[in-house]
């Protein structure tokens, strides 16, 4: 190397030159990329809506299915109705719960998931029979505190009764591989399907148990082994948002009929 | 140009002569994060190997004029660029893999490999040897990585790229899977096992004694 290169002049002269050409390469990747990942993250989205559902099969067309079949619409969780000015295809469920225009903090007393703040506008997804075109299912986001972040997830309620579980997605969480990970094991998630949530006094009743809980016991599921926190914080997350400060009065109106035969 | 011979020795030398994870003991962070699965495995070798490869190629192209002064920050420019792009490709064209791998890809950045190589070799060397050094690089980093993971995926949830090969005995197969490989620090364990296997067939990579 010589002398010259280590000149003031020259030093500044490589690093600007340097730091333009790496942003204009760093900064087209990001814009010409976006349209896609967008995309991407939209169609993510969808498939864990229908995975939920119990209705993604493999190498299935997600995307048509879901445009067929689901009809997403935005509500609010304080007077229980459709928000007609947000676009449900764009709408983000993350960013209304984080944004403080949006949500509501949660006292401490009450916040028995750790979510910190609930938002105040969120997505429902309705599933409709193919042949009769009656709502079949419900999909609900749901999310709360495992042993090491939160764990974002949907569940599927069938809109008969507001009350049976169709499916459970967990699709983003960070619980350790093989142990509280198997919240996304199908075969533990299968175990869900036909529970009911609510006991005849509308109270959250649903529970996870440990050593074993027997296939018709209606309220009961297997914890999992090995992840005592993460399954309480399943158990948590379910009495939140099943609760009056969820989706409880939003599904007792649904159950009457209303936002679902609109 | 350099002569066939030589070529050949910084591409495939790397990979059990001069391994940069057995023998010189880098990037091994990202060898116990990301091996829990094969296809998040490939994925990342194959984003380190690229990284490696055009990072040494852009910083010999520009090696006679970089200042000593600024030398490392100029490195880790080009190597932040290229994986902040190496990224954004992952996530518009791999989206559930870049998923999983999240944080680790843009961890190639710290990885001591790509620095090392760019420090060590670029700085001397012209580009298309580097570049092959790069590649080379990549490919010990490869071995090593595919290694454990195989192991890791195999052994710890029975089953290849996501493909049932043992069946498990959770759901009626007959292989009771070993939970500790699927947890980070098992790596570390394989990674032993594979330098001792190495250093027994390859004496002289053995440290003499204190």
């Amino acid at each position: 190397m010589s002398k010259k290169n280590d000149s003031l002049g020259k030093t500044i002269f490589v690093v600007v030159a340097l730091c333009l050409v790496c942003s204009i390469i760093v900064s087209g990747a990001a814009i010409g990329l976006k349209p896609t990942q967008k995309k991407n993250a939209a169609l993510d989205m969808q498939r864990n809506v229908l995975a939920a559902a119990g209705i993604l099969e493999p190498g299935m067309d997600a995307a048509q299915v879901y445009n067929e079949r689901v009809e997403s619409m935005v509500v609010s969780l304080k007077d229980y109705t459709e928000v007609e000015d947000k676009d449900p295809t764009t709408f983000d469920n993350r960013k209304a719960a984080s944004d403080p225009e949006t949500s509501t903090d949660v006292p401490r007393s009450e916040d028995i998931a750790s979510i910190g703040s609930r938002e105040d506008i969120t997505q429902i997804y309705i599933i409709r029979n193919q042949e009769t075109n009656q709502p079949e299912t419900v999909v609900l986001h749901i999310r709360g505190y495992g042993l090491w972040g939160t764990m974002y997830g949907l569940l599927a309620l069938s809109a008969d009764d507001m009350n049976t579980v169709k499916g459970l997605n967990f699709y983003e969480h960070g619980e350790t591989p093989g142990l509280g990970g198997e919240i996304t094991n199908p075969k533990w998630v299968q175990k869900w399907i036909g529970k009911k949530i609510y006991g005849d006094d509308g109270k959250v009743k649903i529970e996870l148990v440990k050593g074993g809980a027997s296939e018709d016991a209606t309220y009961k599921v297997d914890a999992l082994s090995g992840a005592t926190l993460t399954s309480n914080g399943v158990e948590h997350l379910f009495q939140y948002w099943m609760g009056p400060n969820g989706y409880k009065p939003l599904l007792d109106k649904m159950r009457e009929g209303a936002l679902i035969n609109g | 140009m350099a002569s066939a011979k030589e070529m050949k020795s910084v591409l495939f030398g790397p990979i059990f002569a001069n391994n940069p994870i057995a023998l010189q003991i880098l990037g091994i962070c990202s060898a116990l994060a990301v091996t829990s699965k094969m296809s998040n495995t490939v994925v990342m070798c194959i984003a380190l190997t690229l990284v490696t490869a055009f990072s040494n190629l852009f910083i010999s192209i520009i090696r006679n004029h970089i200042p000593s002064s600024v030398r490392i920050i100029v490195q880790m420019t080009i190597i932040a660029s290229l994986v902040i792009v190496v990224d954004q490709i992952l996530r518009a064209y791999a989206f559930s893999i870049a998923k999983e791998l999240s944080v680790f890809v843009g961890l190639i950045i710290t990885n001591c490999i790509v620095m090392g190589r760019a420090e060590a070799y670029a700085m001397k060397s012209p580009p298309f040897m580097s570049f092959l050094d790069g590649i080379g690089n990549g490919l010990g980093y490869s071995i090593v990585l595919l290694t454990v993971g195989f192991i890791r995926e195999l052994f710890g949830s029975g089953s290849l790229f996501g493909a049932q090969i043992l069946p498990l005995a959770s759901e009626g197969g007959w292989y009771v899977p070993v939970g500790l490989l699927v947890l980070p620090p098992s790596a570390f364990f394989i990674i032993g096992g594979f330098i001792w296997v190495l250093r027994t067939f390859r004496t002289e990579q053995v440290e003499p004694k204190e």
